[in-house]
């Protein structure tokens, strides 16, 4: 079962529809007791970085994903859930990060921001969260901010303006800046490769 | 570098795909799941949908479509046509649009965009303009190109881009359906006034044509309708050209 957060922050609907069309059962995580009955967990997440700390901190979510983390159990970060997972974001600065990544997301350089569409995932190191896809690959991106630092954690980059970290891997946990669940059929065989090999 | 979109456009009326030639003379052609699930594994980069019908019964059987439709197509998924408030875009998203595309309602009332943006974010929402050339430049009409407003349309892309839009959508009615190639003057008049994706709409015939809307034009996605659902282009041929003649290219 994999557990998606809910803390407010965006419509889950097509995440969730995302892993039903894969074959895997999903759940809405939005107390800390929900979470035993799920092995792996999602933060997805549209919105601003600031609020979306807030909104985990009033419900009680942060002790969770802390756990969650040192137990080492797989987790994905989508979106909003790969910045809330580094240190910080220019966005919010009063508020920090749950710093599994280094490094504070910075807003995007490029002429237009928010980068709206699809973008390369140039694969940085190896990984099965990969495997079978093809080459060069794209991904649908929707953000303003995102983390320039490429740290020993980063597997692919992608180029808006400057380099950032797209996908990034810290033991069992993954992130990804972009969007698997609106990024087609390699979308879909990321999110498949998350839970059948990651 | 962000690659230029294809979008293909859907407008429905009570549940059919239809298409007509200035906004006018709509003929069915097809079932707007299945084209759009044969677009999405063709290659499409989004898909939008338009409720041209716009009476109740078109808006109810939108919903039902838009909650079919996404699941089991994972691009996004833009839906206009008859939007008049917050709870219409909310209604939207929550069946599973990931963009809703104002016209009418925001020309009317141009603090929805603001309060839509502040609430569901800019990353939603769309702001479709029906433009068409009046003396030296170009006037935003509303009621699906029926009703002039006196509002210039370059004007107000960046008004509405001040107010949290997060993309245009730009459909000249002189070139709608007629294949007769985008009005560049007008994309490139958007496009240089504004910082956030412009789609270019109306007049697409030729594969040329879409070329030139993103170079002259410098549109960032360009929409597609008569020509890909009566079969004389596919995506596949569109990308294909367009990654030929130096386009980054999904």
């Amino acid at each position: 079962m994999i557990g998606l957060l809910d803390y407010g922050a965006g419509n889950l609907r097509s995440i969730s529809q995302a892993f039903t069309y894969l074959g895997f059962k999903t759940r809405l995580i939005s107390s800390p007791d929900e979470i035993k009955r799920i092995s792996r967990l999602v933060i997805p997440g549209v919105g601003s970085f600031g609020p979306a700390i807030i909104q985990l901190r009033k419900r009680n979510l942060k002790p969770l994903i802390d756990e969650w983390i040192s137990s080492s159990h797989p987790l994905l970060g989508i979106c909003l859930g790969l910045q809330l997972l580094t240190e910080g974001s220019e966005e919010s600065p009063e508020e920090k990060g749950l710093a599994v990544f280094e490094g504070k997301c910075k807003k995007l350089t490029a002429k237009k921001v928010p980068q709206i569409g699809w973008n390369r995932v140039q694969l940085i190191k190896e990984d099965q969260i990969f495997q079978g896809l093809p080459e060069p690959v794209f991904f649908y991106f929707v953000h303003s901010y995102s983390l320039m630092n490429i740290s020993s954690s980063t597997i692919a980059i992608t180029e808006y303006g400057q380099a950032f970290s797209s996908v990034l891997r810290q033991a069992n946990i993954y992130a990804c800046q972009f969007h698997p669940e609106k990024s087609g059929e390699a979308g879909l065989l990321f999110l498949k490769n998350w839970v059948e090999k990651c | 570098m962000l690659t230029a979109r294809i979008i293909p456009c859907l407008d429905i009326d009570e549940g059919q795909v239809v298409k007509g030639v200035r906004f006018r003379n709509l003929i069915p052609v097809g079932d707007p799941v299945s084209l759009a699930r044969y677009y999405y594994l063709s290659g499409a980069d989004e898909i939008i949908f338009l409720d041209i019908g716009a009476s109740v019964k078109s808006r109810k059987v939108m919903l039902e479509i838009v909650e079919k439709i996404s699941s089991q197509i994972f691009i996004p998924l833009t839906v206009g046509g008859g939007i008049r408030d917050l709870e219409d875009i909310r209604n939207l998203l929550l069946a599973g649009a990931d963009k809703v595309s104002l016209c009418t309602a925001a020309l009317q009332h141009p603090g929805l965009i603001k309060e839509a943006a502040d609430r569901f974010g800019s990353q939603c929402i769309v702001l479709s303009i029906d433009a068409a050339r009046v003396g030296s430049g170009w006037e935003a009409f509303s009621y699906g190109g029926s009703t002039p407003t006196g509002v210039d349309a370059v004007k107000w892309a960046k008004e509405a881009e001040k107010l949290g839009a997060g993309e245009i959508l730009l459909n000249s009615i002189d070139r709608d359906g007629t294949q007769t190639g985008y009005d560049l003057e007008l994309l490139r008049a958007v496009s240089e006034a504004v910082n956030i994706p412009v789609i270019a709409s109306g007049g697409g015939g030729t594969l040329e044509h879409i070329y030139q809307a993103l170079m002259e034009g410098q549109a960032d996605a360009v929409l597609l309708a008569s020509g890909l659902h009566f079969g004389r282009l596919t995506i596949q041929q569109v990308k294909d050209f367009l990654r030929q003649k130096g386009v980054s290219i999904r």
